[in-house]
């Protein structure tokens, strides 16, 4: 079933866009990350341009988290007030980002930079998870259990100046700390079409030092809010939202999302996390010899 | 359909007295190609009649090129190379004037009908473009950064040249078939038909062509440029919508 996307300028075929959306969504669910550090990988390896594959996955990440949201938000598992800050500085980011993607376009290193900021952060984020994966399920098998961590927020934020107090994430810190990370998030999801929720997660627990039982939810929460700014962004700058494309992804996204969120309950979390973990790493092997080989196409094209 | 021919030379035959040199007229399978959801592509089919004075054809055949170009645009070819282990653009140059979709078809191949004088001057065949680079790069730069360009243009059918693929009849009514992919852009055409004998163009005439994306695809793309805020709140509007669509019908299982 061949459809065309209006603004790809390309036709595909429907019903791989949704399966690709459907995948991506049985993952996130099963995972409760957005899943956009698949998709966006996923439809340029399928001929989608960049620019436009970076601009639609973020609508579909939204999709993805709405649910989540809804969730957490009836077990009381969102802090407002963080999440409120958070994605403050998510706005502010993805303005940012649009600004930083601009310049990379013209310079003609977007996909070079899209690429690496993939290899770095995958490969980093990836072996940091199975690394913690493989020690705890070892913990489980030998049955010595691990040392609980003391919850503490890194030094580095404890000497930013003015605080606030951040009562469901029990913390006393500067708000500048989530605003930064935020920040740093927003200009990723503009760039990647990531909803950043694989980098959020650890920095709010081992950076910020957030209650646990509020850490997905408000990083959904932040998530949520800063893909729709990011969608904004790309509709009003780049323009290379593909309302096409993105439904297509959506009705798969959404659906496999809540079989996902389903499946996780019948698996160990720790092999989710190892699995996660796989599959992370694989995304970045995958980018980084891309970077490596010689490209099939060396020349590119673009409108000046 | 052998009367066919004659029939035509006779509708023209007034217009012909008196004429010394062959006139071409040419047309169109479709002057408007629309895109809509299910474009995957289209064929366009160039054919016409060619008219002798006098209505006798030569002694020695004439041949028929067809060409269908189409917007021209200002562009910057990158060329990656290996820097410290990966593969970044490096090197660049521009072009002022780029056909995005070219296609010829000839009768037969471009290089035994025309010397390379004519078809620079005519733009005949892939090699002889004239894209007007715009930096001051040296001829051997410039060639292979062209080379790049028509190899790319080439993977994705939006540059092709097919040798003998103009049928011509009787020697009066020629036709040719060119492959428009899905990815051919939106904007004006000209399809041109030219009349070669012993090297030289004899005839030559051109047709507009227009392609453009129609109904829902139309009202998407000019959503996007027109009314971009209202875009992407539809955007939005329509992911959360089905996110939350998708959450409250699996809650009732």
């Amino acid at each position: 079933m061949d459809i065309y996307l209006p603004i790809a300028n390309l036709s595909v075929n429907a019903l791989v866009i949704i399966g690709l959306g459907g995948l991506v969504g049985l993952l996130s669910g099963m995972f409760g990350v957005g899943g956009g550090f698949l998709t966006t990988p996923l439809l340029i390896f399928y001929g989608i341009p960049p620019t436009v594959a970076a601009a639609s996955a973020a609508s579909q990440v939204t999709g993805a988290s709405v649910s989540g949201v809804y969730a957490h938000l009836q077990r009381n598992g969102v802090d407002f007030r963080m999440g409120g800050v958070m994605v403050a500085g998510g706005v502010i980011g993805s303005i940012a980002g649009a600004w930083l993607f601009r310049l990379l376009q013209e310079s003609g290193q977007i996909d070079t930079v899209i690429a690496m900021l993939y290899v770095i952060l995958l490969g980093g984020i990836g072996a940091l998870m199975a690394r913690d994966a493989i020690v705890s399920i070892r913990a489980t098998r030998t049955g010595v259990p691990l040392k609980v961590r003391k919850r503490r927020h890194h030094p580095l934020v404890a000497s930013l100046p003015f605080r606030w107090r951040f009562y469901r994430s029990g913390l006393y810190i500067s708000p500048l700390a989530p605003l930064l990370l935020g920040f740093v998030t927003g200009i990723l999801t503009v760039i990647l079409g990531v909803g950043g929720g694989f980098i959020m997660v650890p920095a709010m627990l081992y950076l910020l030092g957030m209650t646990t039982q509020v850490v997905v939810g408000t990083s959904l929460f932040q998530i949520l809010f800063v893909t729709m700014a990011a969608t904004m962004v790309h509709a009003t700058t780049t323009k290379a939202v593909d309302i096409v494309l993105a439904a297509l992804l959506l009705i798969g996204s959404v659906t496999g999302a809540q079989f996902g969120a389903r499946l996780a309950q019948k698996i160990k979390p720790d092999y989710l996390r190892l699995l996660l973990a796989a599959m992370v790493l694989l995304v970045a092997i995958r980018m980084a010899l891309g970077l490596g080989w010689r490209p099939d196409e060396i020349y590119t094209v673009t409108i000046s | 359909m052998k009367r066919v021919p004659v029939l035509i030379l006779a509708a023209f035959a007034p217009l012909m007295l008196g004429q010394a040199q062959p006139i071409l007229v040419p047309d169109v399978s479709q002057k408007k190609v629309e895109i809509i959801y299910s474009f995957t592509g289209a064929e366009l089919l160039l054919f016409g009649a060619i008219l002798y004075p006098g209505g006798k054809s030569p002694d020695k055949p004439a041949d028929i090129a067809v060409v269908l170009k189409g917007p021209f645009q200002p562009i910057t070819v990158r060329e990656k190379q290996k820097v410290a282990g990966i593969w970044i653009n490096a090197e660049s140059t521009r072009f002022r004037s780029v056909p995005t979709f070219y296609a010829v078809a000839s009768s037969r191949p471009l290089d035994k009908l025309i010397d390379e004088r004519t078809a620079s001057i005519f733009e005949l065949g892939l090699g002889n473009l004239q894209l007007s680079p715009a930096s001051g790069a040296t001829p051997a730069e410039q060639q292979r950064f062209e080379a790049g360009l028509t190899d790319l243009r080439k993977r994705t059918g939006l540059f092709a040249q097919a040798d003998n693929d103009v049928k011509i009849t009787d020697d009066v009514l020629y036709r040719a078939r060119l492959a428009i992919p899905a990815r051919v852009p939106v904007g004006k055409y000209t399809a041109e038909t030219f009349l070669i004998q012993g090297g030289r163009v004899i005839a030559a005439a051109s047709l507009d062509v227009e392609i453009h994306k129609s109904g829902f695809e139309r009202f998407v793309a000019s959503a996007a440029e027109n009314s971009p805020f209202t875009y992407g709140f539809v955007a939005v509007a329509l992911s959360v919508a089905l996110g939350w669509l998708a959450g409250a019908v699996f809650r009732r299982f």
